[in-house]
């Protein structure tokens, strides 16, 4: 191999190397012009998206629940409150040892398998640094006993949070209702964004009716969290707007009388104030307790409400639908009176039977004997079947439905508590639209005593009741008798709504039909006359009996001979006092055979009560 | 200007005084190189969250750093060409050895555990192939011939390979650079530069074959970051948000929201740029680039000045090499290429790579103050 001399070779490669370093130095500053468009791209054209990215990363918004709005009764009687109830509370990252710390806690407090799988499940999703709950609603004794040992443990501590409680617990269910946690259909019917931070919504009753007002708005903090997501400091805070607290109409002392008087039968009792809609009491017997359901509710115990033969879960006084019987006669004769087919003189002949022109099938009355000749006064006093199932006929279906209809019976009385059923107050088309079936004259005299296809809830029987009280003027029934803006003093109350009026052709008529009603009560001859007994007041009432069972024709109907379940239901309609209404009742008692003995005495109860604590007022 | 005349002009800042004669070193590039340290220090005080440990450890590298800098600016050149075939032989061997009982660390055998310090042999070779193939080539008349660029071409494949299979894919592709700037400068034909990198990027696919899952995932994550912006993307995303959000004129110093509340991964090594990007913002970001391009722009001069081949194309190699870092690693935490480990020099934290870093600037200055005048 040759080589060059050295000086030739320093000049031609000095040469050669300083041209390639001119080329390299080129490049360099080409990648470098590259790297620098990069970055104008980055910081400069793209800085506001990037700003906003960096900002999302930076602050993050955490919801503060609002405080639900509390309930009272119209006297201030506390019916749902928020309790700050114990929970025991583990921070992941501050416990040493899970397993252990587990299995020792189970030592102290009641850990069930259910609170360990719903602890598991957080642990996993939750960042390590944030407090998981492990057992909720800890007894006094529980945390007592933790406390003890708190040392011991660290990163586990009680926390107390605020729980729905409702300090009367079964004796309001049925009208309060109750909340719950949020299930996901729930979530997608409520402004999400309010329900940030919010556990439980109402899920039946006043609690779910007046969820929107109940409720508040959600306050928010904006944070300042790492990548890791724990809170650094709050950059700023919206405070929440608790709900508002509502007084509802019901009265205690008469929730309480009445629930007293049903004496543990099933059944269910409506009082309303006929002047201004308002619910003073509703009750439906058997109850349960709402604050089972708060923090859910164990499958078990469920269970065990959802297969009661006596259906405690089951809202009687509002969802309940049964054949009203003869509390709907003094209706049905204001019909006759009204639409001018009978005069309070005109009387029928009863034989304790009656029949179709050209049938031999017997209709009976309720006395095997029959009442003999009965005017539409005695034929209320008495309840005569037969006098109603002659007047009936006379009137025929469609105009004892188009009359009826004025008292809202077949229609929702659009009280405000959710769920609420029309009932049925059956008519031709009716039956041609469900049965496809022509209505047959025998119908229309079962109707016109209540029963057949008829049902009524007991809250549609006090409405009635109420605008017969009234005269026809039809109160909307209400369950808000005033609400109160949180943080101030001052009430609104909720006001009186007409939902209509029942046309009166002659105010004669109502008079003949509500003397009729007094009658029942206060003449020794009425069927609800035991419960006149010492009364300072005057009333009007009439009772029912519905039938649950169908007797076969001639049969004998011996209460004591049919089971239980399949006895006839007792009924009992009535207001008082007399000269001023003040307070409509209707009393159902599941099963319980005759109204005026049965029935009618719930609702003297309830009455007597509310005019001693009236007393004083007047 | 003849050659002899330029020699005579740089032979002017020789002269200038006697203590900076006596310490070999070249003032201009030591001042960039000490600038930068500084800006990196001041960096890393706000990327560590003001961790004091780390400052420290920083602070004891940089000074072991510039140690080696100026002991191996004292070593004339001529040695440096003596040792080359020694230490990329020695280099070869210790390659193989930590393959085959290295010290695991982050899933790749880098390190050579020497009883007193642990050492990674891939950072001897950054020096000691630049130095191989720029002794081997300038022993032939350049351009090198078609055998030599086969031989340096072997040179270069072996340490690659070795180093790439630990696997430590950032290391590798430095070494090789190394080597190819050596032939680059020494004048390959432009022609067969073309032709190697179509066949490069035909055989590309073949490659692909060959990469490890998490080198394929980098790769794919490179392509598309937001196709898994939890996982494998998360760095480059959260790397973007970071320089993107910090402007034109920065957060100011020590308030990123992205470094100081641990969006930003890796934020005081291999990602620091990101940090000072989102503090200082572009503006920064120029003047540290200039920074950068000051040293290089000086080491090519440096280089341009040397009196032999050898000495030139070392030194112009391992310039090249110093804004290969600057450019993979900005290149990679802006989006620009895929995430390959390689750090910021003297702003990342982090050591060995520091410290070779400074031995090759050591020599650059070696190169430049032992020149001699021509005796006529």
């Amino acid at each position: 191999m040759t080589r060059r001399t050295p000086l030739k070779d320093y000049l031609w490669e000095s040469h050669l190397f300083t041209s390639r370093a001119v080329v390299a130095l080129v490049c360099v500053t080409l990648l470098l012009f590259a790297v620098v468009a990069r970055l104008v791209y980055l910081q400069v054209i793209s800085h506001e998206h990037f700003s906003t990215l960096s900002e999302n990363n930076r602050v993050n918004i955490v919801p503060i629940p609002p405080n639900r709005g509390l309930v009272y009764d119209r006297n201030g009687v506390l019916l749902a409150q928020n309790m700050p109830s114990f929970s025991l509370e583990l921070v992941p990252e501050q416990v040493q040892d899970m397993e252990t710390t587990l299995a020792e806690l189970a030592q102290m407090v009641t850990i069930d398998e259910a609170d360990l799988q719903r602890f598991r499940i957080r642990l996993a999703q939750k960042h390590p640094f944030e407090s998981i709950p492990l057992r909720l609603r800890l007894s006094d004794e529980e945390v007592a006993r933790f406390a003890v040992n708190r040392h011991r443990y660290p990163g586990v501590d009680i926390q107390a949070r605020l729980t729905r409680d409702y300090p009367l617990g079964m004796a309001v269910a049925h009208a309060v209702g109750y909340v719950g946690r949020i299930n996901e259909s729930e979530l997608q019917q409520v402004d999400t964004s309010n329900y940030r931070g919010t556990n439980h919504i109402g899920k039946i009753g006043v609690e779910r009716f007046y969820e929107g007002i109940l409720h508040g708005e959600v306050g928010y903090q904006h944070v300042e969290t790492n990548a890791s997501g724990r809170v650094l400091r709050v950059l700023e805070q919206t405070s929440p707007r608790p709900g508002y607290d509502l007084y509802l109409s019901l009265d205690m002392a008469l929730q309480n009388v009445a629930e007293e008087a049903l004496a543990q039968r099933r059944g269910a009792v409506v009082a309303i104030s006929p002047k201004s809609g308002e619910v003073l009491a509703l009750v439906s017997l058997p109850t349960y307790d709402p604050n089972l359901f708060v923090n859910g509710i164990s499958a078990a115990q469920y269970q065990e409400l959802q297969n009661s033969p006596n259906q405690p879960l089951f809202n009687r006084a509002l969802n309940g639908q049964y054949p009203p019987g003869s509390t709907i006669k003094p209706l049905v004769g204001l019909a006759g009176l009204e639409y001018q087919e009978v005069t309070p003189d005109n009387s029928t002949f009863c034989p304790g039977w009656y029949s179709l022109p050209g049938s031999q099938h017997r209709f009976r009355d309720w006395k095997r004997g029959g009442h003999g000749h009965t005017d539409l006064r005695t034929a209320i006093i008495r309840s005569c079947d037969v006098y109603f199932y002659n007047l009936s006929l006379t009137l025929g279906i469609d105009r004892i439905h188009k009359y009826l209809s004025h008292f809202g019976l077949g229609t929702r009385t659009g009280i405000d508590l959710p769920g609420e059923p029309t009932g049925l107050l059956p008519s031709r088309e009716w039956k041609r639209a469900t049965r496809r079936q022509a209505w047959f004259p025998g119908e229309t005299l079962i109707a016109g005593i209540g029963q057949g296809y008829n049902l009524t809830t007991p809250l549609q029987l006090a409405l009635a009741t109420a605008t017969l009280a009234n005269r026809g003027a039809i109160m909307r029934p209400q369950m808000l008798h005033a609400s109160r803006m949180p943080g101030s003093d001052t009430t609104t109350a909720q006001q009186p709504v007409v939902a209509g009026q029942v046309p009166v052709a002659s105010p004669a008529n109502w008079d003949t039909v509500i003397g009729a009603m007094q009658d029942v009560v206060h003449s020794p001859r009425g069927t609800a006359h035991a419960i006149s007994q010492g009364m300072t007041y005057h009333m009007a009432g009439k009772t029912g009996t519905a039938q649950v069972f169908g007797i076969a024709q001639d049969a004998k109907y011996e209460a004591e001979e049919i089971e239980e379940r399949l006895r006839d239901h007792a009924l009992f309609v009535g207001f008082a006092p007399l000269e001023d209404p003040q307070i409509a009742v209707a009393v159902i008692v599941e099963n319980g055979g005759h109204g005026g003995s049965v029935a009618a005495p719930v609702a003297k109860a309830i009455i007597d009560r509310y005019m001693a604590d009236k007393a004083p007022a007047l | 200007m003849s050659a002899y005349q330029d020699l005579r002009w740089g032979d002017r800042r020789l002269r200038r005084g006697p203590w900076v004669r006596g310490l070999h070193l070249d003032l201009p590039l030591l001042a960039g190189l000490l600038l930068l340290a500084a800006v990196g220090l001041i960096v890393l005080y706000s990327a560590s969250g003001a961790d004091m440990g780390r400052i420290s450890g920083q602070v004891i590298r940089l000074a072991i750093g510039f140690t080696a800098l100026f002991i191996l600016a004292q070593v004339p050149p001529h040695y440096y060409a003596l040792w080359t075939p020694w230490l990329y032989g020695l280099g070869l061997i210790l390659l193989l050895t930590v393959l085959i009982l290295g010290d695991v660390g982050k899933g790749a055998q880098r390190w050579l555990d020497l009883g007193v310090v642990r050492f990674q042999p891939s950072e001897l070779m950054k020096v000691a192939v630049p130095m191989m193939i720029a002794w081997y080539v300038a022993e032939h008349p350049l351009p090198p011939a078609r055998k030599a660029l086969l031989l340096a071409t072997l040179m270069i494949v072996m340490p690659t390979l070795l180093i790439a299979k630990q696997p430590d894919l950032g290391t590798a592709l430095l070494v090789a650079s190394s080597g190819i700037f050596v032939l680059l400068l020494a004048g390959v034909s432009w022609r067969l530069v073309m032709g190697v990198i179509a066949a490069l990027g035909a055989l590309t696919p073949l490659l692909w074959h060959f990469l490890r899952d998490y080198q394929r995932q980098r790769v794919l994550t490179f392509l598309n970051p937001e196709q898994d912006p939890l996982g494998a993307g998360y760095h480059i995303i959260q790397s973007k948000i970071a320089i993107g959000s910090g402007g034109l004129y920065g957060k100011g110093w020590l308030n990123g929201s992205q470094a100081h509340l641990d969006f930003l991964p890796e934020r005081s090594t291999d990602f620091i740029f990101a940090v000072l990007a989102e503090e200082f913002g572009l503006i920064g970001i120029l003047l540290l680039l200039a920074l950068y391009l000051f040293i290089i722009v000086r080491g090519l001069y440096i280089a341009s000045q040397a009196q032999n081949s050898f000495n030139r194309l070392l030194a112009g190699s391992l310039v090249l090499t110093f804004f290969v870092y600057v450019f993979v690693n900005i290149g990679m935490v802006t989006g620009l290429l895929p995430v390959v480990g390689v750090p910021l020099p003297l702003i990342s934290y982090g050591g060995t790579s520091l410290v070779t870093m400074m031995a090759a600037f050591g020599i650059l200055m070696s190169i430049h103050t032992h020149r001699k005048l021509l005796s006529s």
